[in-house]
């Protein structure tokens, strides 16, 4: 047995010397966007201590603050960087903190909406046959109703029926749970394509020789070789959840005044935009869609690095 | 001599594939009427085989002709249409998942393609202690370190390269690896199913002495799949031929090497490419082999046996000793053969 040098590659060295490093270190619009997508998460998350007031806070608010321009322009008060809203919220704060209510909302919806299209996309895939029919049309069914259709009927008769009180107090998991119950389908359909190519191959025979059982095989052999199509789809859902989470928050459906998302803030701006306070909406559209655009180039970024088809010809 | 017991019974196996799609897709409009038709594709047609303790009985035969089905079968990987499979004794194609367990300690199986039987996603370490720690709950963590180590060290893998994905070996040292997961919890009998045919020529070798030292350390019992003859001549005790999903001819190595009785066999053999000029030029079979959607009547080798007669279009041959060998024809069996 000739003795091979003993290397034991650390994590980081492996990643370091992986494809996935490789391609990041090459592709400026992934490092990009992987860098404000870092910067918003990380405002979002230290944004108790970064924003100069609580908008949450109604004894930091005063009424006679309300609709200042930014700062640069002639009317604006250096206090506020962004100028405030119709409430004489700061708006920079208020930015912040309805980014941090957004990305908890996008990521906890996807997150939901993860653990049920993979339990579900792994039975039907693996199992197959009669479960497999009916996990299918279940989602075939869920997919023919547009998410938006779904929130809006599900989101108004909570209001409706349960008050205003405490759909604002519960809103943020109520949305979570919609958006999250909507969209399952497209987990459960991308997990069953790898799943049904993945069940083919002889390390799922060698398992089931082994005597291992079904859900052993399905969660510890089968799932980890089909975690690069969720990742790639839970960038772009993430992304889907937030823009679903804005219009919903712009319908009336969705956060709290007094909790605003940046949807939610956008709608409230919305009326003002007409009497010249364009940046109420303007400030925390932008946001939005750098947000959301960055989401979606990471997304592509990975779907081609993740591909082996693309890169090994 | 007294004749070893037979550790695996293969009785009349059937194994049919439908090949019609679900319900819906078998209903047809024929003639002003519904009809709801199916096709299978009949990979095993009535195969019964003993295999016997301690010996490597090597199933040959040309692709599709269901060599690994058979395989997949014995394993309860596919469940069979028709007929029973007996290990040890005891019935085991139509046992609960839970009741199978411990059979699956006793018989393990080699795959053929060593760059998918091994998942990408788990160290050669973690795809080792599974088994093991599955097969043996009560081990301690010593215990089952110390069984790893050993099915490494007697496969040719260094324990140390444990931590490595497979992605990072050449398909001889994957293949190593996948007969050290079969042999790590300790079973008796072993399914091979190609086990060598992905290899390059040079590891072929080596792979093929590997389980012939585990079978000579760990009294192994192997049911060796193969289309290689020149490994049958090698590693096999007893040869089964298969055509079209039916056993032709089943004798001792020795015996079928140098005195084949099957028209088929016959022609398999004379296949064989050799050095010598002044052999007789090869048996040439005219046609193409049957689909196996719909079975030639009879013997399913009479379309293109030049021997066949009347009776082989008509009547299925029986497997029926001639000498020490196991034959299935009527040309043999009339003593026109």
């Amino acid at each position: 047995m000739d003795a091979l040098p003993q290397i034991k590659p650390s994590m980081m060295a492996r990643f370091k010397d992986s494809h996935f490093w490789h391609s990041f270190k090459r592709d400026r619009v992934a490092q990009f966007c992987f860098g404000i997508f870092s910067l918003a998460l990380l405002l979002a998350i230290f944004a108790p201590l970064i924003a100069p007031f609580d908008p949450y806070d109604s004894a930091q608010i005063d009424i006679m603050n309300s609709e200042l321009p930014p700062s640069w322009e002639a009317e604006g008060d250096a206090q506020f960087w962004l100028g405030t809203d119709a409430q004489g919220r700061d708006l920079w704060s208020t930015i912040l903190y309805g980014t941090r209510v957004s990305l908890t909302i996008g990521i906890c919806a996807v997150m939901l909406q993860a653990f049920l299209g993979i339990i579900i996309g792994l039975a039907a895939g693996y199992i197959g046959g009669r479960v497999d029919s009916l996990l299918m049309r279940i989602a075939d069914v869920q997919l023919s109703f547009s998410t938006m259709m779904v929130a809006i009927i599900v989101l108004a008769v909570f209001q409706a029926a349960f008050g205003t009180e405490l759909y604002q107090q519960l809103a943020m998991v109520m949305l979570i749970l919609v958006i999250g119950i909507a969209e399952w389908p497209q987990y459960a359909r991308t997990i069953r394509a790898s799943v049904l190519a993945e069940k083919e191959k002889e390390y799922v025979d060698a398992a089931r020789v082994m005597g291992f059982g079904t859900a052993r095989i399905m969660f510890r052999h089968i799932l980890p070789n089909t975690l690069s199509p969720i990742l790639v789809i839970s960038t772009v859902q993430i992304a889907n959840a937030i823009i679903a989470e804005a219009s919903l928050s712009f319908l009336g459906l969705g956060m709290p005044v007094s909790q605003p998302s940046l949807g939610s803030l956008i709608s409230s701006g919305f009326e003002y935009i007409f009497s010249g306070a364009w940046w109420i909406t303007v400030i925390p559209g932008l946001v939005l869609v750098a947000l959301v655009l960055v989401m979606n180039l990471l997304g592509d970024w990975l779907r081609d690095v993740l591909n082996p088809k693309l890169y090994k010809g | 001599m007294s004749q070893p017991a037979s550790l695996l019974k293969i009785n009349n196996l059937h194994k049919r594939f439908s090949i019609s799609g679900d319900f819906l897709d078998q209903l047809s409009f024929k003639g002003g009427k519904i009809t709801r038709t199916q096709e299978h594709v009949h990979a095993i047609n009535g195969i019964s085989l003993d295999v016997k303790k301690g010996e490597a009985l090597c199933v040959v035969g040309e692709s599709g002709c269901g060599k690994s089905t058979v395989a997949r079968t014995v394993m309860n990987l596919l469940r069979p249409s028709e007929g029973e499979i007996h290990y040890a004794g005891k019935r085991i194609d139509n046992l609960s998942h839970r009741a199978l367990l411990p059979y699956r300690k006793q018989m393990q199986m080699i795959f053929q393609n060593p760059y998918a039987s091994l998942n990408p996603r788990m160290t050669i370490n973690q795809a080792l202690h599974e088994p093991v720690k599955f097969h043996n709950p009560k081990w301690s963590h010593g215990q089952v370190l110390d069984k790893v180590h050993e099915v490494m060290e007697a496969v040719g893998v260094d324990p140390s390269w444990g931590v490595r994905f497979p992605h990072e070996f050449s398909g001889g040292q994957r293949q190593r690896i996948s007969i050290a997961r079969a042999l790590a919890v300790e079973p008796e009998f072993i399914v091979a199913d190609e086990p060598i045919s992905a290899l390059d020529v040079s590891i072929q070798a080596q792979v093929l002495n590997l389980l012939m030292d585990a079978q000579a350390e760990r009294d192994l019992t192997y049911l060796f799949i193969t289309h290689d003859l020149s490994v049958v001549e090698h590693f096999g005790t007893r040869v089964a031929v298969m055509y079209l999903g039916t056993l032709c001819e089943l004798a001792d190595t020795k015996e079928l090497f140098s005195n084949p009785r099957h028209p088929y066999t016959k022609a398999l053999l004379s296949a064989i490419p050799k050095l010598s000029d002044d052999r007789e030029p090869p048996i040439k079979l005219t046609g193409e082999v049957p689909t196996p959607v719909n079975l030639p009547s009879g013997c399913v080798f009479h379309g293109r046996c030049p021997y066949a007669n009347e009776r082989c279009t008509q009547e299925i041959p029986q497997l029926k000793p001639d000498g020490t060998t196991m034959v299935a024809c009527h040309g043999i069996d009339e003593g026109r053969l």
